[in-house]
This record gives C-alpha cells, structure tokens and sequence, in this order.
C-alpha cells in the first residue's frame, strides 16, 4: 500500500492508475470519492476537499453485478444515478427521461434502455455502467478497472468510447488498469503506484522505458509495429 | 382454535360465511398483511433477504410464545423478536445473508426454542400452531387496527425511502459515493422488514411466510422488470391470493393459509414455466 504521495493530475485528459495487485489503487479511488479518511496528508479533488463534490463525479466499481439485476431495467439503472440519491418516490419528469436517453445514447446503448440488466453482456454491462456515470453530467469519471474480464474486441470498443467521451464531453476519466496495453492510444498520463509511492507522470514520460521497466519489474520498451501501440519485454 | 378435520366438502352457504363478521375481520387484515408484504416483498429479493426474511419469521417463534408464559400480547413478543432478529442481522451487514449456515444454525435454535417456551407455558400451544401456520380467521378487530397503522407506516418509509433504497440496493458502492446513506437505509429497511414479518406471521404463520412476501415478488419480477410496477404487481397478487383463499376456505372448509399458499404458488410455477418456454424459444429462434 502506497504512503507517500505528492503530485498533481491536470484536468481534462484520461489518466491510468496503474501498479501491482495490493499496490492500493482502490484506496486511491476511495480517497479521491472521500470514502474513507486520509491517515494524513491533504487531497483536493477540483479544488474541494474530497468527497465534497461527488455529485460532479461519475464512478463505476469493479464488481458491480449483482443479485438484483434480474429485477431493473437498463433505464431505471441509469436514472438512479441522475436521481437516486434523493428522496421520495420521484416519477421522473420529460427532461430526466430525455437525460436517460442522452446518456445511453453516449455510449451506443440506446437499443439495450428496456432490458434487464442481467440481459446484458460483459461489454454490454460496462456501456451501461457508463451511461449511470454519465448520466450526472461529471467533470470527473473514475472506472475501476472497466477492461477487467472484457475480451479484446470488446476492451478496443470501450476504449474508443472512453476516448469520445473525453473528446465530446470534455470529462476527465481516471481509469484503473493492471495493463496499459489497450489504453496507451488514448491516455494523456499515468498515476503510478510502486513500492508505496504514488506518482503522476504526463504522457511523454508514461513512454520512458526505465519508468516501466521500474514499474513491471521487468525490462519493458513500447512498441510501435505496424503503427500500433503496445508494451513488450525488452530482449 | 379451529379443528379442521372434515373432508374438503363444498359448503353451499359459503356466502354467508364469507360475509360474516369474522371473515370480514379475516378479509380486511389479510387485505392489509398482504399489501405490506406485496410492498416489502420486491426489496427483500433485490435485497438478496430472502433467506433473511425467512429466518425472522422463525426467530419470532419464541418471541410469540415467550410472551404468552410472561402474560404479554403475542404480537409484541412476535413484533419484538422479529425487529430485534432484523436489526441483528442487518448490523451484520450484506455478507451475514450469505453465511447460510450460521443463520439456519440461529433459525433452528429460535424454533427450538419457542418449543421450550411453549411447553413450559400450558395454553400456549395453540399459540404456538397459529404462530407456525398463521390463522387469518383468529384476526381481532385490535389485531386490524395495529396492521393498519403498520401498513400506513411501511407505505410513508417506503415512500420517503424508495430511490435511494433502489440505488443502494441495486448499487452500493455508487450509491455510498453519491452520499446515500447506505448503511443507514440498511438498518430501516430491516426494521420495515421485522415489521412486515410480525404482520404476516400473524395471518399465514411462520412456516408459510414465503408465500405473501417472496412468491408474489418473484412473480412480478419475471414478469416485469419496472422496480415500481413490479412493486405493484407484487401487492396486487398478495391481496388477491389471500381474497381467493379466504373465498375457497369458506366454499371448502380448508385452512385458509394452506389455500393461499397454494394459489400463490401455483401462480408462480405457471409465471416461473412460461418464462422458461418463452425464453428457450428465444434462444431457438435466434
């Protein structure tokens, strides 16, 4: 678990969290969203103490499937996260419907809105999951490892997305990642977790062979075959 | 209590029956029980509950008979147990619904327990066979009373609660992020639940509770995925189960919990049997 951590991370961009398993990249999410104490130390999220404005924050969890996904539909998932932080029973209202549609819109999902959650493929899952993030009009998106138990197809599509996202919307998308891999094309930089340090570094230097081969434990280069993007094992 | 020893024969004054002064009293807090439980019952399955619910149901036994050897109203000895199983097991948190065992091993010791009590107290058996089996036809007018009051409390939290009960139950971690309360609506919806369980043990009884709060939720749930509609739908078929049980009952002669268990039931076999043909023809087509 990281301890010593002094960085910022510029607005505007979609940045990895990456590093080992255990290495506290979803205690660094929880610390951003506020949900639980600093031990010490100060974090500011858009110039607010953490947790402050998470109504500003879309977040999608890891694991977010669960035994009730047989009983909501895709619509009635999304609008909870415009609304299901209120109170009360709230018929929805024309402009909360046509925020629904926007946001399933977004993420090409328009055709999944009336089935069932449990419908829902792997990829289908996470666009969804997406669209309830984005559904509150963020300044800052914050996925937990969205690639995990996605297979290539389907992690090439919501990269893409991701990549639109921030183009369209102008949102800042922090992304959790054991592989930077998929995400390379797209990311403007990389918050690193190693040996208990957390480090932001922009993308320029994302690319630095001895940085990743720190981070990997292994002497790692990125390369471009085929103008593709990817990481390999040094030889 | 009611000996039901006679064959099923068919009574042709059921009419009469059906609408003298104790059967109304049955139809009107079994109307009440059952729109508290349909309400209750959607939550309890996207809660992941179920077993939860069944097991308050159980540890109300020596509750109810606990308070017949103290000289106390069933009900608060039933409504006491019930809410303070509930608020136990919500303190557990969501992973205590999972640990099967350690709760079946609590459940089991709750009946055994309410089998002391009521050995230990000489009129309680009666109580004791009205707690495990319900007795709608034994509903006071007091009893009326009490549900109702329930009911209109269940209905205003659920009201106030509803959203960001859907929210936290359908997405906790999101949830919590966005500032619901999760934790805090976790322990409200135990108590509703403790409440909703005191109610409809007194009308279908422990062992048949599964009928007015599960079975009518998993039946509008296979049929619609609307959180409200299905809410509904849930209610609507726990009103008319108990409404056709208690009509059967005075045609027939039959314990009125054993009918309404049967028709919601088989409700659910023909709803769970056609949604299985309908979406194996799916898969077929496609």
């Amino acid at each position: 678990m990281w301890s010593d951590a002094d960085f910022d991370v510029p607005a505007g961009g979609i940045i990895a969290v990456i590093g080992p398993n255990g290495s506290g990249k979803t205690t660094l999410l929880q610390v951003v969203l506020g949900l639980i104490p600093r031990a010490s130390g100060s974090v500011e999220v858009f110039g607010h103490p953490p947790g402050e404005i998470n109504h500003q924050i879309g977040y999608v969890p890891q694991n977010y499937t669960s035994t009730s996904d047989e009983a909501i539909r895709v619509r009635d998932a999304v609008m909870l996260g415009l609304n299901g932080h209120r109170w009360g029973f709230g018929k929805a209202r024309g402009p909360q419907l046509a925020r629904v549609d926007e946001a399933l819109a977004a993420v090409d999902a328009t055709a999944l809105a009336d089935r069932r959650l449990s419908q829902l493929s792997g990829g289908q899952r996470q666009r969804v999951a997406l669209a309830a993030a984005l559904v509150g009009r963020p300044r800052l998106l914050i996925l937990d490892e969205p690639l995990a138990s996605l297979d290539l197809a389907n992690q090439r599509e919501i990269v893409a997305l991701l990549d639109r996202i921030n183009t369209d919307v102008g949102v800042t998308i922090f992304v959790v990642a054991h592989d930077l891999n998929p995400l390379l094309r797209v990311l403007t930089g990389a918050i690193y977790l190693k040996d208990g340090v957390a480090h932001f570094e922009s993308l320029d230097r994302v690319a630095e062979p001895d940085l990743l081969t720190r981070l990997y434990g292994e002497p790692i280069e990125i390369a471009h075959p085929h103008s593709d993007t990817y990481l390999r094992r040094t030889n | 209590m009611t000996t039901y020893l006679a064959a099923l024969d068919y009574q042709d004054n059921w009419w009469q029956i059906l609408t003298s002064a104790f059967m109304r009293n049955a139809l009107v807090g079994g109307t009440i029980v059952a729109l508290a439980a349909g309400l209750i019952g959607y939550f309890v399955i996207v809660r992941n509950t179920v077993f939860a619910a069944h097991a308050l149901a159980h540890i109300g036994l020596p509750g109810a008979t606990g308070a017949v050897l103290l000289g106390l109203p069933v009900a608060l000895g039933l409504g006491a147990f019930c809410v303070g199983g509930a608020l136990v097991i919500g303190a557990l948190g969501k992973r205590a619904t999972d640990r099967e065992v350690a709760t079946g091993t609590v459940l089991a010791m709750a009946t055994g327990l309410g089998l002391f009590f009521s050995s230990l107290a000489t009129r309680s058996s009666s109580t004791m066979t009205n707690v495990l089996f319900g007795n709608l036809l034994a509903i006071t007018h007091q009893q009326i009373v009490s549900f109702g009051v329930l009911l209109a409390l269940l209905a205003a939290c659920m009201g106030i609660i509803y959203r960001p009960l859907l929210f936290s139950s359908v997405n906790a971690q999101v949830a919590e992020a966005k500032g619901v309360p999760v934790r805090g609506l976790s322990i409200v919806f135990m108590t509703l639940l403790g409440l909703s369980v005191t109610m409809a043990v007194q009308a279908v009884g422990t062992l048949l509770l599964f009928a007015l709060i599960v079975t009518p939720a998993a039946v509008a749930i296979t049929l619609t995925a609307h959180p409200a509609l299905a809410m509904g739908v849930s209610a609507a078929l726990s009103v008319l189960s108990v409404w056709l049980g208690l009509a059967l009952s005075a045609m027939f002669n039959a314990p009125p919990s054993f009918l309404v268990v049967t028709i919601t039931c088989g409700v659910w076999a023909v709803v769970w049997a056609s949604a299985r043909v309908a979406s194996g023809d799916r898969v077929s087509t496609t």
